[in-house]
């Protein structure tokens, strides 16, 4: 078994999951949500048993190094950071709905993985050769993994209001019923930010870090790093915003949003569209 | 006209101290930000000016867009965003000393009602034994209260971690002390770049404005090498370095191998490894030669349009040299008998073995060039970053405290035909709800 096998398992366990998420929206059958969730479980063992075995099929290869290094690696753990905080919140909060609105998050990564890049191991750069590297990506990624998680659930929030407003109590006893009540959502969209902020704020910390020890500069505006810093902006507004009257609920859901659009700019849309030091995998800088 | 003064003055005072300005702020720095992402910074590139219209280009300048974090517009945002903090601190901090130290020992009727936690139970014995009791059951299950008597009731006031309302400050605080490390930075640190041909030293570095600055001591590059990965991608650049005071090698730092992600630190400075190049072109190519009957082998020197005669009377020369990836250095030696054609062949520097195959009766083993090679290094002082880094466990912790630790309070009233309980957390509500719902059921069960 390689872990690229593993992999496509792993893609195709998301897609079975978020169906099934969709179907339990459509019944409403509470085992057709536990199945949902066993099923994202079930994905999530195989996906962490699979980057274990590429993190060991680096070292046998002879270019032994954790499987973080490139854009490919990187939207894997993203896909696993986030089935594992969703995993958190629904043993915690126990709210299933939410994998609905956050495994497709998941499912959409790995298959862009899986798909379309080049999954092969690459040997490390002198650039990337160092335990930085680690710290660096993994407090980045489980913080944009919150983010993501916050994001779903600001989606849902929205349609919420939205479905709320328009039609009256007939409707609204349907599928939104479903969802947690609002001030559930707004409150469980906070907590995610709670731990995402903490962790994007150490993530940009162990960067500059990096970047000083690496060639003298904690900090020198490129893109990638100065869009970091916008999506700490946008959160920092946000958490404010929740103590500023007048701005708790959509206006805060829709920050929420914009945040999460934001990191996926900073984590894709610099690489794709702007140039920088971080060209993830694109060789030396 | 004292009071239109007066209310100025307060205006401004409330406009720095708003929250909305503080979003305002955020969503400005957000916004603004993207401009430097989006256009080059620095020194522009020719092609960029060429393809850009020159109105636009003039406006821009001006705007200061091409280098505009630190352009005086958004240095500008940065103070008022720094006035903001320190405005809002001011303003709240004496607040929460107070709310810390004199914490409200009393509930008033008013604000009995207010609390989602409460709890009550009927008590008809003595409120003096009551308070006892409760003083007791409080230290025992949640913390030491404060007993005060009003108006014939008996109030407990019990706390936990009060002082973690600080922590949202140790976070605005940190801010502040990154700012001042970056000015302490760029006002006494300075940037550089160097380069050392091997076997050459230099004393003193181009600053960023291209002006020489001396170090104060010299720096010898001994070798820079570069290894590679089978696949041709680069595993290591590592350049030696010594460091010479008055043109002798310092204790410990000799032969030092510097690479990328391992600088090297002499007094202040730092030297990280960045680029490296040729410094001039190879005009001699060392090979040794064995020949295979006899194993006899020796050094030989060849140049590009000149034959070196051969140890059995050949004469060889180079034609070319090659360094593609995956294979490495090579050089392509033509071999001539007397008068005749050359015979062309490959020999491969990161391959030593494989011109053996070839069968011929004497064997080529590429041992190096001439050429020499120069590293490119980073040359940086800092005295400011052990500020930031001080700035930056600051908001970590701060951010800890804030988000993950909560004020606790409970208040017990005491009073004829009745006990009552009240519970407030400042942050995460749910869990605290669970901590005074377990109390609570042991307060109902304890007998005074
Ligand atoms: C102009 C700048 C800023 C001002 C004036 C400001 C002001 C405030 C104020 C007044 C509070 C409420 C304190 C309370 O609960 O009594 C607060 C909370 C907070 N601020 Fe700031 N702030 C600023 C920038 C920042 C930034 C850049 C961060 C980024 C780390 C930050 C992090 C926080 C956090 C984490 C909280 C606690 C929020 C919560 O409990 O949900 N602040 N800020």
């Amino acid at each position: 078994m390689t872990s690229s096998m593993l992999f496509n398992i792993t893609t195709f366990t998301y897609l079975i999951s978020t169906i099934v998420f969709f179907a339990f929206l459509a019944s409403k059958n509470k085992s057709v949500g536990l199945a949902g969730s066993l099923i994202a479980y079930s994905g999530l063992a195989i996906q962490t048993v699979a980057v274990a075995l590429r993190w060991k099929e680096s070292y046998d290869m002879g270019v032994g190094h954790a499987p973080m290094s490139n854009l490919y690696e990187s939207i894997v753990f993203f896909s696993w950071t986030i089935v594992l905080l969703f995993a958190y919140i629904d043993i915690r909060y126990k709210y299933r709905v939410i994998g609905a609105f956050v495994m497709p998050f998941a499912l959409l990564g790995m298959s862009w993985a899986q798909l379309g890049m080049n999954t092969g191991i690459e040997p490390l750069v002198p650039a990337l050769q160092s335990n930085w590297l680690l710290y660096h990506v993994i407090t980045c990624f489980l913080g944009y993994a919150a983010f993501a998680v916050a994001c779903g659930i600001s989606i849902m929030y929205l349609i919420k209001t939205v479905a709320e407003g328009t039609d009256s109590s007939a409707s609204a006893g349907g599928l939104m019923s479903m969802f947690p009540p609002l001030k559930v959502l707004d409150d469980l969209n906070y907590r995610s930010i709670m731990i995402g902020f903490p962790l994007l704020t150490l993530g940009i910390i162990t960067g500059a870090a990096w970047a000083n020890y690496a060639w003298g500069t904690y900090w020198s505006w490129d893109p990638k790093e100065t869009w970091s810093l916008i999506v700490w902006f946008v959160y920092a507004a946000f958490l404010h915003a929740r103590i500023t009257k007048g701005w708790v609920g959509k206006r805060a859901a829709w920050l929420s949003v914009i945040g999460f659009a934001a990191t996926i700019f900073c984590y894709l849309g610099v690489n794709l569209f702007l140039s920088g030091l971080h060209s993830y995998g694109g060789g030396a800088r | 006209m004292a009071t239109t003064e007066r209310s100025f003055i307060t205006n401004v005072w409330d406009f720095f101290c708003s929250l909305k300005l503080t979003l305002f702020l955020l969503i400005s720095l957000a916004l603004t930000s993207i401009i430097g992402t989006v256009l080059p910074q620095g020194a522009l590139p020719p092609e960029y000016v060429a393809q850009i219209s020159s109105t636009k280009l003039q406006i821009y300048t001006k705007l200061g867009f091409f280098d505009m974090y630190h352009s005086w517009w958004f240095i500008a945002l940065l103070y008022v965003f720094s006035l903001n903090l320190v405005s809002c601190s001011i303003k709240r901090l004496p607040h929460v000393f107070k709310f810390i130290s004199e914490p409200t020992l009393v509930l008033g009727e008013g604000q009995r009602n207010s609390f989602s936690l409460k709890q009550e139970m009927s008590y008809s014995g003595p409120i003096e034994k009551g308070k006892e009791r409760l003083l007791e059951f409080l230290v025992k299950e949640f913390s030491t209260p404060v007993i005060t008597e009003h108006n014939g009731e008996y109030h407990l006031f019990a706390q936990k971690t009060a002082w973690c309302r600080l922590g949202v400050y140790v976070v605005h605080l940190s801010i502040l002390v990154i700012f001042v490390g970056a000015i302490i930075g760029s006002l006494a640190g300075y940037k550089g770049y160097a380069t050392i041909v091997e076997g050459t030293s230099i004393n003193a570095f181009e600053g960023r404005d291209g002006q020489q600055m001396p170090l104060g001591y010299e720096v010898l590059c001994e070798k820079f090498n570069v290894e590679k990965y089978a696949n041709g991608s680069p595993k290591e650049f590592r350049s030696t370095l010594t460091v010479l005071e008055n043109g002798k090698p310092v204790p410990g730092y000799s032969q030092v191998k510097v690479i990328v992600n391992k600088p090297m630190t002499y007094k202040g400075i730092t030297f990280y490894q960045s680029s490296y190049g040729q410094a001039n072109d190879p005009s001699t190519f060392f090979f040794s030669v064995k020949q295979r009957a006899t194993g006899k082998t020796e050094q030989i020197a060849l140049r590009p349009k000149n034959l070196t005669s051969l140890p059995d009377g050949r004469t060889a020369t180079i034609v070319d040299l090659t360094d593609n990836p995956g294979e490495g250095m090579a050089a392509v030696i033509g071999v001539s008998e007397k008068g005749g054609e050359p015979k062309y062949f490959k020999v491969l520097k990161n391959y030593p073995t494989m011109d053996d195959m070839r069968g011929d009766s004497l064997v080529f083993i590429f041992t190096g060039t001439d050429a020499k090679q120069y590293t490119g290094l980073q040359v940086a002082k800092d005295p400011g970053v052990w500020v930031v880094w001080l700035g930056c466990t600051l908001m970590v912790v701060g951010i800890c405290i804030a988000f993950f630790m909560s004020h606790k309070r409970i208040w017990v009233v005491v009073s004829k035909g009745h006990v009552r309980m009240y519970g407030n957390a400042s942050k995460n509500q749910a869990a605290f709800q669970m901590q005074f719902e377990d109390i609570s059921e042991k307060f109902q069960e304890i007998k005074i």
